[in-house]
């Protein structure tokens, strides 16, 4: 191939070739600074506004170059899931990868076209930089390397959730969401960045990056020993948790949250529930610390104060109204939710710890509270709220007008109820989607069609429920009417024929008060033969006696405890529903925190009296 | 040591001296030195003496994700990076299965043989230095930049691209790239006759380099030489040709080859090879804009990123010869080893050895340059 060869009869000329070059621009001539590339990888940029300090690219970085600053002037919401923690980057280190920028969960960071830097003299780290919109020396330089579709590196589709039909699960209570697969599992878990938004934004504070890392990384021992560090309640949590996490959950700032209440379902449905109670029983306290606690109330605030308790050697001791264990759980939750089975499991790893249980126990009538204060060293409240609240609506005395909470609760305890042909519920939440979906079973069952409208307040994308409830109950045949104020109970002849309601222009007023203003003019009836008032529930608490009632403090209603759930009483604590509001995993954190009050109290008390 | 203690050593009477040539020499490719012993100007014996560049790549590597170490591996060899990188990625993804999508095939080409061009042109450079014609090396370094142009706006890095990732790669062509792919692959065309002239048929150059070096195609085999330096014995052995990978079986190239087995053979075999990279670019621009579909295929988050157990040996011709890399998966999100034989641990170590010895002290760099070693693969 050497067709390159020296020439030995070249032109005597040939030397004078070399002239030619006189007229080119010589290859030495220094270059003038010009701006880099559109794709170029210079300095980096961060968009404040975007930027969650969620660390995802601190721990991509393979330079260790990244160190998250705190920025006190910034806001930090753990329930929206923001950091006021911004990356700053160690120039020293930094190899401009760009891996940062593909994996930025918000896209916030990227690169930018500048590449000059010049050390100052007088700062001698004048390299750590933190990153702003505005790039290095404050001359925006134009972005360079960021991020497209096409590019990401964090997986922003969930995987799908396989769901029982509309046409299968609507006339029985079979369980509506199936589950995970092992598969499905491993890789929804795999999408995890490991934040921690979701511990951060979790009322009970789950450790919920652990027990993801260990279903991802096969170990379901120890993803359940990571549940059980902070809640008892994991089959419950794993079905019905309004899961705050996952509204913080940084895949979710630009893509779909990682399922992090279906992967803490998946660890407890794939363990053997033997298994679940031998991890559960390891670290309890060796020796019995002969205090006695009792507990009014069997569910998640109190069943979880209870889990607490008994793992520090106290003894425990339960008291339940009804038959069955689980409160609200039980009753007012509907099984093609929260199957009672699995109820049955959480409580039965509770009471395997030795938590005595005294079933269809009023206080009040059974046993009354001094017995309680003067068997025991400290009394827990946490009965709940089981009184509905009405809209005291003319004709809402009637018969056929019934308050949700009770329905259902007759539903769950396996009452025969009167099917409705047509009923109408007002409200817009859970319990109304709750018992709107349970009617819609019942008359499905019975005449084989669903006759259920449900009126709100709200717009149809303001109302109360969970987006999947909404949905779910609108493929299931009923009727939503969003937008829709109650004016009276329809009743002739003393028969309950419908409910008339009326436009609601807004739910607020301009301070941001529940203040609802109406348009007279668009009225309409609903036709019905029940009424259900889902609005709200409120506690009984006639039970703990006027004395009790009276030596504490009450505001509209609720009663009042401090930052640790304790009441003006000393032995008295209260914790749940009544004190939070209705929702399981804030009653579950309820309960941790009066148990740790709890465990404080007794302990201190050991300590003066020794 | 106490002053008075000291007794000079008694040495045998010798005509032969030694000298150290490098680290830190002008003759020397990187920071890499030779142990030379001399007779006159004669070099007697020469022990390789690397180690300076010593990093420890293949350690770092087992301690870093997956998905890390694509911006550790281009470092191992600064001048040709690409098969690096390329080597990496085609490992796992044949230990994980991974399917690259076609058109990132077809942009893995292109960045391996620009870069081969990149790599070529600065080791003339280095060649001509060595013998005293500074010019062609000014040209070889600045026309090598109008490739790193090129490099920068595919990857976004000049030097380390980056550019590959296990499944395919990071980022698609820019509007317009082909066309000035195209305009350069015309004007580095066009400046080979100038080199020509210049360097390849100056007469200084030829009668430094023929027969300097010499091997022949059984010691290349037996020392394990590849790439342009095997090719220079009369072998026409190329990786591309003869195990393809990427979608060169789809590629029309020549591999050109040299009887002499010298440094000027050597060399040559590189100018040649310039022009079927240039050859293989214009094909791929070609087919480029008709081979839709993704860049990557879909691949996990990278801080949660296994790789099933198992073992991969790949190879990719690089501008030195077969660059290869030896992975093993345990199935953590980490490397459990990574082997990384570079040519150059043959070539700067035993067959440099074995080259100089005899051949005096002023071709000494010639012949390292001729066989293009580079000394942070030999350390990795």
């Amino acid at each position: 191939m050497s067709d390159i060869k020296y020439k030995d009869k070249g032109s005597i000329l040939n030397p004078l070739k070399s002239w030619q070059f006189f007229g080119r621009k010589p290859v030495t001539e220094p270059l003038e600074p010009r701006l880099a590339s559109k794709n170029y990888r210079g300095f980096h940029l961060n968009d404040w506004e975007k930027c969650i300090g969620c660390s995802t690219c601190q721990k991509v970085c393979d330079n260790a170059a990244i160190t998250m600053i705190k920025i006190p002037s910034l806001k930090e919401d753990p329930v929206q899931g923001v950091r006021n923690l911004r990356p700053a980057i160690d120039y020293g280190r930094c190899c401009w990868c760009g891996l940062c920028v593909d994996i930025c969960p918000t896209s916030s960071i990227s690169l930018s076209r500048e590449y000059v830097h010049i050390c100052d003299q007088d700062t001698i780290d004048s390299y750590f930089i933190l990153p702003d919109p505005q790039g290095m020396h404050d001359k925006f330089f134009g972005h360079g390397w960021s991020k497209s579709a096409d590019t990401d590196l964090v997986d922003l589709k969930r995987q799908d959730m396989a769901e029982l039909k509309a046409e299968k699960r609507i006339d029985n209570f079979a369980e509506v969401v199936e589950g995970f697969d092992k598969q499905q599992a491993i890789i929804e878990a795999s999408r995890c960045v490991q934040c921690g938004m979701c511990h951060d934004s979790c009322p009970t504070h789950m450790d919920a990056p652990e027990y993801i890392r260990s279903i991802w990384e096969g170990d379901l021992d120890e993803a359940v020993r990571w549940i059980y560090k902070t809640n008892p309640f994991a089959h419950v949590c794993g079905r019905v948790c309004t899961h705050r996490c996952e509204a913080a959950c940084s895949i979710g700032r630009r893509g779909e949250p990682v399922a992090i209440r279906w992967l803490k379902r998946y660890a407890m449905d794939s363990l053997d529930h033997e298994r679940v109670k031998q991890i559960v029983a390891e670290g309890m306290a060796g020796s019995a610390s002969g205090k006695r606690i009792a507990i009014i109330g069997s569910g998640p605030a109190g069943m979880t104060a209870a889990y607490d308790l008994v793992r520090q050697g106290h003894h425990v001791a339960v008291y339940e109204a009804q038959d069955k264990p689980g409160g609200m759980m039980r009753y007012g939750i509907p099984e093609y939710r929260l199957p009672y089975a699995r109820l049955d499991d959480d409580i039965d790893t509770i009471l395997s710890l030795g938590v005595e249980l005294h079933l269809n126990t009023k206080i009040g009538q059974d046993i009354s509270m001094q017995e309680l204060r003067s068997n025991y060293d400290a009394v827990l409240i946490a009965s709940g709220l089981h009184e509905g609240r009405s809209t005291r609506i003319p004709g809402s005395e009637h018969a056929k007008t019934v308050s949700a909470i009770k329905l259902l609760r007759d539903i769950t305890a396996g009452k025969t109820i009167e099917v409705p042909k047509k009923a109408v519920i007002i409200g817009g939440g859970n319990v109304a989607m709750d018992i709107a979906r349970s009617l819609a079973r019942y008359q499905k069952d019975k005449y084989g069609t669903v006759d259920v409208t449900l009126t709100a307040l709200e717009e149809r994308d303001q109302m109360l429920a969970d987006e999947s409830e909404i949905r779910e109950a609108e493929e299931e045949g009923v009727l939503i009417r969003p937008s829709r104020g109650p004016r009276q109970c329809v009743i002739e002849e003393n028969e309950l024929t419908g409910l008339e309601t009326v436009c609601c222009t807004s739910v607020f007023d301009a301070e941001g008060r529940f203040h609802p203003s109406f348009d007279e003019s668009d009225v309409c009836v609903h036709e019905a033969e029940l009424v259900v008032e889902a609005i709200g529930q409120a506690a009984d608490v006639g039970y703990l006696g006027d004395d009790v009632i009276e030596s504490l403090e009450w505001q509209r209603g609720r009663l009042q405890v401090d930052d640790y759930g304790r009441t003006a009483e000393q032995w008295l604590w209260a914790a749940g529903d009544m004190v939070e509001g209705p929702d399981v995993v804030h009653a579950v954190a309820g309960g941790h925190r009066v148990a740790a009050s709890i465990h404080e109290y007794l302990m201190g008390k050991m300590r003066k009296s020794a | 040591m106490r002053p008075e203690n000291y007794q000079a050593k008694n040495h045998p009477p010798s005509n032969e001296y030694e000298l150290n040539f490098g680290p830190n020499h002008p003759g020397i490719e990187g920071n890499y030195a030779l142990q030379l012993k001399l007779h006159g100007d004669e070099i007697v014996h020469a022990r390789a003496d690397g180690g300076y560049l010593h990093r420890g790549f293949e350690k770092l590597m087992e301690g870093r994700l997956w998905i890390q170490n694509i911006a550790l591996v281009p470092r191992i060899c600064v001048p040709d990076p690409a098969p690096m990188e390329m080597c990496y990625s085609l490992a796992i993804e044949e230990i994980g299965g991974l399917e690259v999508p076609e058109r990132a095939q077809w942009l893995r080409v292109m960045q391996l043989e620009l870069s081969r061009i990149a790599a070529h042109l600065f080791t003339f450079g280095g060649h001509a230095a060595t013998t005293g014609m500074y010019s062609n090396m000014y040209w070889g370094v600045a026309d090598r930049d109008v490739l790193l142009d090129l490099f920068e706006e595919l990857t976004g890095g000049r030097v380390y691209s980056i550019y590959n990732i296990p499944g395919g790669v990071r980022r698609d062509i820019p509007e317009g790239f082909l066309d000035r792919v195209s305009n350069t692959m015309d004007y580095i065309e066009s400046r080979l006759p100038d080199y020509d002239n210049l360097f390849f048929t100056n007469r200084v150059f030829i009668d430094r380099a023929k027969g300097v070096g010499p091997m022949n195609q059984q010691q290349a085999l037996e020392w394990g030489v590849t790439g342009p330096n095997l090719r220079a014995t009369g072998l026409a052995f190329d990786v591309r040709r003869d195990d393809p990978y990427l979608v060169y079986d789809q590629l029309e190239f020549d591999i050109p080859t040299e009887e002499a087995g010298d440094a000027w053979a050597r060399t040559l075999v590189r100018r040649h090879e310039l022009m079927e990279s240039i050859r293989i670019v214009r094909q791929v621009v070609k087919a480029l804009p008709d081979i839709g579909g993704p860049i990557r295929c879909p691949i996990p988050n990278p801080l949660a990123w296994t790789v099933p157990a198992g073992e991969a040996y790949v190879r990719v011709e690089s501008s030195k010869g077969e660059t290869c890399y030896y992975v093993v998966s345990n199935g953590g999100d980490m490397p459990y080893r990574v082997h990384v034989r570079g040519p150059s641990s043959m070539h700067a170590v035993q067959v440099l050895e074995k080259l100089v010895e005899g051949c005096r002290i002023e071709d000494v760099a010639q012949i390292m340059f001729s066989l293009d070693a580079c000394p942070p693969e030999v350390d990795r």
